[in-house]
């Protein structure tokens, strides 16, 4: 008998009676999801921004980023970099990017988080390796919820999906908050209309 | 001291915690001011207490059902390309990891921050094994770097000044001296770290929830270091007990909804991470451990502890915890659940963790997969005294106890009794030989009993 043998075994004998699941849960939605969205990201330490077309994201990044040299993007209608899966040799590829750019597919208004799955980044690690993370999505692709959320990627076949909430940052040493742990130092979200 | 198999137990440990006053008095602040962001984040979800029920109920419901959802996540799990390891024990649990990375011939890997392999003590037999672990969490670096065990499992460092990673990252690290400030050995260590990220062939990382349904399994970090040593490794083990599953992926909304705000009172974790396959050529391992878990699916008393989540709210929420510190508790984890989960893996060993308590029962009123934690702490209490874990001190206390509280003659001439001593011979109780007396003051004693005065003042 092997270990999966015992461990199963051990469980089927000591499980207790058969419960059935919970049933739905009812929950309550923010009144606006828009300005929910980015009060919560803007007070988990991203910055958010309402646009009325793509050319404002190169405006920005002129303006915030002047610099800055090694930009990456998923999207074809701005004017850089274009990196196709198939072409990554390597993730470590990526350690030099100072800003990526990707769509996300839509934000979470209760947590600030926006979700995104493997085809929309390029690589799995370019999210998290970069400097300074700029995702893009649809304003109106802003749901109440998490419960939404799931609801909305339950038929999606992705590989690795992730969402993500703010940049990256840690409060170890004395509950003293920093920005830019191991990942990105910065997060905006552009909210396109 | 206690006359049993511990060494120190948690009341001589928390004795020299609790030298330094000032330090307490911080220890103590600083994990009520996160007790204090839970509660405005959980005051903000309008259903939080249908939220709590909720998780508890699926976890009932799992734990019910384990072994069919066990093999549901290992079916699908194997369908997306992942491979499954199962193993009984701590030791078997690390001779899989170990032979993992031999067919890789690696000598350091880095590793995500997982209770598991704590449980495990990983990092100790791969080191003996001369391979290098670099714990990539901040604070489980910090601790490594210290040659010391998490205190929390949240907040590994939580016991830790500022000046003193100063001095500890410029040991290590080459920072200048005198340097304390946050933000900068954040960086130090944020370039430290980057670079084993690029020079890691195998990443290690905890598991947070497995879903039956998808065979996906979710990692939730703010730091985003499991994501970095994931996806930049060749191979991906992620290790996670067998109580991990839950059922379906919409069940996530309810536990990720919960987990960050019950943590540290974020609306969620900065990466909640869906590994569902591994990239193309790379190598995912998931190993399923059991060590007891499925053993405690047989006790109606403690079969609740493996509904946790590992949020550490009990932790935070705790006044013996908060003052006492992780270290006094001598197990991977820590706190009150530390302290139900410990017996179970050895009685022995841990007979004292269950006194560590004042059982106020804040920890199960925070809890957010509601267990009742201080139950179990007075059920593991009885069962200790049973099984003649306690010491001879403590027995016998309990047996004169027992013997007065049981016989009213014997109680009323006690009362009386310590009523003449605390007014007449106070010196009797106030002296070292009494540990009550220790940090506190006698009570004023009463003129006369409760029951007398009930007598001479009942109207009927």
């Amino acid at each position: 008998m092997t270990s999966r043998d015992r461990i199963l075994q051990t469980v089927k004998k000591n499980q207790p009676v058969y419960t059935e699941g919970p049933s739905e849960i009812k929950h309550t939605e923010p009144a606006n999801a828009l300005e929910k969205f980015k009060n919560v990201l803007v007070s988990i330490g991203g910055a958010v921004l309402e646009i009325q077309s793509l050319g404002e994201v190169k405006q920005f990044i002129e303006k915030t980023f002047p610099n800055v040299q090694h930009i990456i993007s998923s999207v074809s209608q701005l004017p850089y970099t274009k990196v196709l899966q198939q072409s990554v040799v390597s993730p470590h590829d990526f350690k030099h990017i100072q800003i990526a750019i990707l769509e996300g597919k839509f934000g979470v208004a209760e947590n600030g988080a926006v979700w995104l799955t493997e085809n929309a980044m390029l690589d799995r690690a370019l999210p998290f390796i970069c400097e300074n993370l700029i995702l893009i999505v649809p304003a109106i692709k802003i749901v109440p919820t998490l419960h939404e959320a799931y609801y909305l990627t339950d038929a999606e076949q992705y590989n690795f999906g992730t969402f993500i909430a703010g940049p990256s940052k840690t409060a170890d040493i004395e509950q003293s908050l920093v920005l830019g742990a191991h990942g990105p130092k910065s997060l905006t979200v552009f909210l396109l209309h | 001291m206690s006359e049993l198999n511990i060494e120190r137990d948690h009341a001589s440990l928390a004795e020299d915690f609790n030298k330094d006053e000032k330090r307490v008095n911080w220890h103590d602040k600083t994990l009520w001011f996160i007790r204090e962001k839970r509660d405005k984040a959980a005051w903000q979800i309008p259903e939080w207490e249908q939220l709590r029920e909720h998780a508890s109920h699926i976890k009932n419901h799992v734990l019910a059902n384990l072994y069919d959802y066990l093999l549901e996540f290992e079916r699908k799990a194997k369908e997306n390309g992942v491979i499954i390891h199962w193993a009984e024990t701590p030791e078997e649990h690390n001779a899989i990891v170990q032979s993992i990375l031999k067919k890789y011939h690696v000598n350091k890997i880095v590793k995500s921050k997982s209770m598991l392999t704590e449980e495990c003590h990983l990092n100790k037999f791969l080191e003996q094994h001369g391979i290098e672990v670099v714990d990539t969490d901040l604070g489980e670096r910090i601790v490594q770097l210290a040659n010391e065990p998490p205190s929390h499992i949240v907040l590994p460092c939580i016991h830790w000044k500022k000046e003193e990673i100063g001095v500890l990252f410029h040991k290590h690290l080459r920072t200048p001296e005198g340097n304390a400030d946050p933000q900068f050995l954040t960086h130090a260590a944020r370039v430290h770290l980057r670079e084993h990220f690029l020079t890691s062939k195998v990443a290690i990382t905890g598991v947070n929830f497995a879903v039956a349904e998808t065979g996906e399994f979710v990692v939730c970090t703010n730091e985003g270091n499991a994501d970095l040593g994931a996806h930049l490794a060749d191979v991906h083990i992620a290790c996670m007990g067998i109580e991990k599953i839950i059922p379906k992926r919409k069940d996530l909304a309810v536990f990720l909804r919960l987990l960050a705000r019950s943590a540290t009172g974020q609306p969620i974790t900065t990466y909640s991470s869906h590994f569902r396959k591994p990239r193309v050529g790379q190598e995912m391992h998931i190993v399923l451990l059991d060590n007891g878990r499925s053993k405690r699916l047989a006790s109606d008393d403690f079969r609740n502890a493996l509904k946790c989540i590992r949020c550490g709210a009990c932790f935070n929420t705790c006044p013996v915890y908060r003052r006492s510190g992780g270290h006094s508790y001598h197990t991977a984890i820590a706190g009150p659940i530390g302290s139900i989960l410990a017996p179970a893996w050895d009685i022995k060993k841990n007979s004292d963790l269950p006194f560590a308590s004042t059982l106020c029962g804040s920890c199960s009123n925070v809890c957010p997969v509601k267990i009742d934690i201080h139950n179990q702490l007075y059920k593991w209490r009885q069962e200790i005294v049973r099984n003649g874990y306690v010491s001879t001190k403590k027995k016998v206390s309990m047996n004169f106890m027992e013997l007065i509280l049981s016989n009213p003659l014997l109680f009323t001439l006690s009362g009386w009794i310590g009523r003449k001593i605390l007014t007449y011979l106070p010196f009797i109780v106030n002296n070292n030989f009494n540990p009550w007396y220790k940090q506190r003051e006698m009570p004023i004693p009463p003129k006369e009993s409760f029951r007398s005065w009930y007598q001479k003042n009942k109207q009927h």
